[in-house]
């Protein structure tokens, strides 16, 4: 039954992870616009801007 | 009709996939020189791709660049951003698919000093950073509008924030409620387990308050979106749903902290954070849905208003939005251009047509002096109206003045849920307290253990299917209807459709189209159409519009002259050909019509005219039989004239007809009905309906409407036909019976659940398995009513 004591933690701790990259791709805007970026994987492109498009 | 024609008219555009005309100005691959032009600078930039990569959706309107758009100085929408880049935000009209987004940003990326350039494909809006001074806002709106997109500018800041914020935050608390539940889950199942394992009371302690430890912050954060409505609720002494969930979830966690410290056998951390979740989820897609149907109205609003042409002292035109003009400012409205603004004509002679503002379907002839308003349209020459649009004595001031004396009186409409819930309430609490009672007073066992019995009467009870039982079905209705082209604006208009008994039709630009179409086409000779309607493709007035939607392949002719006010002039050979008013033809014929006419006249060639009118939506006629079939009143309410609205009401076969309706009219006549215990649907498009369409017990509008009746209106419907009419309808009433079903399987769960709770027999374990299998029976439910349905 020891193990349980380190066993939960690390669980709690995976699953907290889980739920921060949740809530920072949703902050980042990441689920804006979910049709376009269903489909912007199809046509993007290596185009030679591609970097200089970004912002900042 | 153009039987003749249409031979040669099988090759499809290669830009914009419309037929190509014979001898088309674009030549033989495209249909007009602007496609040809944008053709030319996709191929130009490298994206030949694009036509490979796209499916052009054939309910859209089609790619064709505008080649007499409005003009507009963009210049005055950029904002400078905290980055230092100048940024315009844009609405995009005329995205056909993913294709269309990756061709806007590849054209607008290849611009130098452009810095980024994305459209957002779910809400059709595009952003454009650039260098300030490296590039011009008008040229690359042009780069854009060339390939045949429309392009209006929007102002970020006044879009719907708070509720974009709102469903972040339900968002964020579905995340965490998501997370809380399936770890308390894992915890309790252990805990079960452990019931039949003989699990010491130490690691069952252990197991207890590692959920306690999740449940109190998960429950703190993720139920704020319910404790705060349930308290303003309580506080302005009212009852929603949200006050019994927020009591069941409270005094859960406060009951299971209670047994956690007391070594106690039975908590319920698991119920309380499962149902959490469980409503976050509904309250989420009930929000998502109706900011969705929100932003699509405001789309269709923003695309149909346009900029004014002022003229200054001056004598300089510039572009305005109308809010910006002042009154006794000179605005220029040019032919087949609307009236952006109230006014009076102050120089030309124009004949202005007037269906939006009172439902009259003749064009009306207007001379210096003579008033105009926003929403007429100019059919003849251009003429100079001076702004009179101040004050209270306006149009429009005083049809919002009826709506919102006409809002004012309309009883407010209690949604089902919110109804069930002040019933369901005190009912429940009523129980609870009653447990508590009679397990002291009859059973004798200590208070402590009374109280939890009574707290789990209310756990049971909690409202999680009912909860979940009715904006599941709104979701799905109202997204099955979103996809047909019905966005819903009110949230409680589904309930309020499905109660409709009568339903009051408006005439022009509702049952009819609204706008001028070839009456006779059958009884016109081919050739004198096809002659016609190739020197009408020239002109942007509405009549020559008209004709050429008769005739839409026939070659556009050349060295036509616009005589403003008259009509159409050709030279040829032989003479002047005129395609024009009746006097300017020279013709002195009695007159045979009421409606608007051209004639052509050609030398050595008898004269050939052409009626139009407002012809009926193609459907109309099968949608009213339908809806009488199932069972409604119809009604029809009309400003037009008399003979008009007969003809129209005798071609429909509606009985039951008014004509000659002033704004107040139709207001009074609603009024009547609905306190007469009619239950109304009112469908109007013009300025003269909002009043009506605010009276009414519900209402709809054409996407074509005027924007004071977009805004009035519960529901928006786009298209040509009125066919989405019936398929709200129907899909309201089978919502009502899915809902109605759902809330008797969540009662027929409490009748089976309370018995045990009172008894004092209910377990966390039973507690989770009946509170889910309950709300997921309801989900599947109201899945159904998504399917397509039996009328």
């Amino acid at each position: 039954m020891s193990g349980l004591l380190y066993l939960i933690p690390v669980a709690l701790l995976l699953g907290l992870v889980g739920l921060a990259a949740f809530l920072w791709a949703l902050k980042s805007g990441q689920f804006d616009d979910l049709d376009g970026a269903a489909h912007r994987i199809l046509f993007d492109e290596d185009e030679d801007q591609q970097e200089e498009r970004r912002p900042k | 009709m153009v039987s003749a024609l249409s031979a040669a008219a099988d090759r499809a555009c290669a830009h914009c996939g419309q037929p190509v005309p014979p001898a088309s100005p674009g030549g033989a691959e495209f249909c007009c020189a602007g496609c040809a032009g944008a053709h030319a600078i996709i191929s130009d930039l490298g994206l030949d791709q694009y036509y490979a990569r796209r499916s052009l959706d054939p309910d859209l309107r089609a790619l064709k660049p505008d080649e007499d758009g409005p003009a507009r100085d963009f210049g005055a929408h950029v904002a400078v951003g905290r980055d230092g880049l100048a940024a315009l935000h844009l609405m995009v009209d005329g995205l056909h698919c993913a294709a269309c987004v990756w061709l806007i940003e590849a054209v607008l990326s290849r611009v130098p000093g452009v810095r980024w350039a994305r459209v957002n494909m779910s809400t059709r809006r595009l952003v454009v950073k650039w260098r300030p001074g490296e590039a011009d806002a008008n040229a690359l709106v042009d780069r854009v509008t060339a390939l045949g997109y429309r392009l209006l500018p929007f102002d970020p800041a006044q879009l719907d924030q708070a509720a974009l914020r709102e469903e972040k935050a339900l968002l964020r608390s579905l995340a965490v409620a998501g997370f809380a539940a399936g770890n308390i889950m894992l915890l309790s199942i252990s805990v079960w387990a452990g019931y039949a394992q003989d699990m010491g009371a130490a690691t069952r302690d252990l197991l207890h308050w590692i959920s306690a430890l999740i449940a109190i912050p998960a429950v703190g954060y993720a139920g704020r979106p319910f404790f705060a409505s349930a308290w303003t609720a309580v506080s302005a002494r009212r009852m929603n749903m949200d006050v019994p969930i927020s009591l069941a979830v409270l005094l859960a966690l406060g009951m299971s902290l209670f047994e956690t410290a007391n070594g106690g056998v039975h908590v319920y951390f698991d119920s309380a954070v499962t149902l959490l979740f469980f409503l976050l989820i509904g309250r989420y897609l009930d929000r998502r849905a109706r900011r969705r149907a929100r932003g699509a109205a405001e789309h269709l609003l923003a695309l149909q208003a346009s900029a004014v042409t002022v003229i200054g002292a001056d004598g300089v035109r510039g572009l305005r939005p109308p809010a910006g003009v002042r009154p006794g400012e000179c605005v220029l409205v040019a032919a087949g251009e609307r009236v952006g603004v109230d006014g009076r004509v102050s120089d030309g002679v124009s004949e202005v047509e007037t269906g939006l503002i009172d439902g009259e379907s003749v064009p009306r002839r207007v001379a210096p002096g003579d008033p105009v308003f926003a929403g007429m349209v100019n059919l003849g020459a251009p003429i100079r109206v001076a702004v009179t649009a101040a004050g209270e004595d306006t149009l429009l001031a005083e049809i919002v003045r009826l709506m919102e004396a006409a809002e004012r009186g309309r009883a407010e409409y209690v949604a089902l849920a919110d109804r069930v819930a002040r019933l369901y309430a005190p009912a429940v609490h009523g129980l609870a307290l009653a447990t508590f009672l009679a397990w002291i007073a009859l059973m004798g066992v200590s208070w402590q253990q009374a109280l939890l019995y009574a707290i789990a009467v209310l756990i049971v009870t909690c409202p999680c299917a009912l909860a979940i039982a009715v904006p599941a079905v709104q979701v799905i209705a109202s997204g099955r209807l979103f996809a047909r082209g019905v966005l819903l604006k009110s949230a409680t208009a589904l309930e309020r459709l499905a109660g409709i008994d009568t339903v009051v039709f408006d005439k022009t630009g509702t049952l009819t189209k609204g706008r001028a179409e070839l009456a006779d086409a059958a009884e016109i000779d081919a050739e004198d159409l096809a002659h016609a309607a190739s020197m009408a493709a020239t002109s942007s007035h509405p009549l020559a519009r008209a004709l050429v939607r008769a005739a839409p392949l026939v070659p556009v002719a050349q060295g036509v002259r616009e005589v403003p006010g008259c009509g159409l002039a050709q030279t040829t050979a032989a003479g002047e050909v005129r395609l024009g008013r009746r006097a300017w033809c020279g013709i002195d014929a009695l007159d045979e019509g009421v409606g608007p006419e051209l004639w052509l006249s050609r030398p050595d060639r008898a004269p050939v005219r052409f009626a139009f009118e407002d012809a009926l939506r193609p459907d109309a006629q099968q949608v009213v039989r339908r809806l009488r079939q199932a069972g409604y009143q119809i009604r029809l309410l009309s400003g037009d004239r008399a003979p008009v609205v007969a003809a129209a009401a005798d071609a429909l076969g509606i009985d039951d007809f008014r004509s000659d309706c002033r704004p107040e009219d139709k207001m009074r006549f609603l009024e009547d009905l609905v306190s007469a215990g009619r239950r109304v649907l009112m469908v109007g498009d013009g300025l003269n309906d909002a009043p009506a369409l605010a009276a009414a017990t519900v209402s709809v509008s054409p996407a074509s409407a005027a924007d004071v009746s977009q805004i009035a209106a519960d529901a928006v419907f786009q298209g040509d036909r009125l066919a989405p009419l019936c398929e709200l309808l129907a899909t309201a009433r089978r919502a009502e019976r899915i809902v109605r079903q759902n809330l008797a399987l969540a009662f027929g769960y409490n009748a089976l659940t309370i018995p045990l709770a009172v008894a004092g027999l209910v377990t966390p374990l039973l507690a989770a398995v009946a509170m889910s299998a309950s709300s997921l029976l309801v989900v599947v439910n109201a899945v159904r009513a998504g399917r397509a349905g039996e009328r």
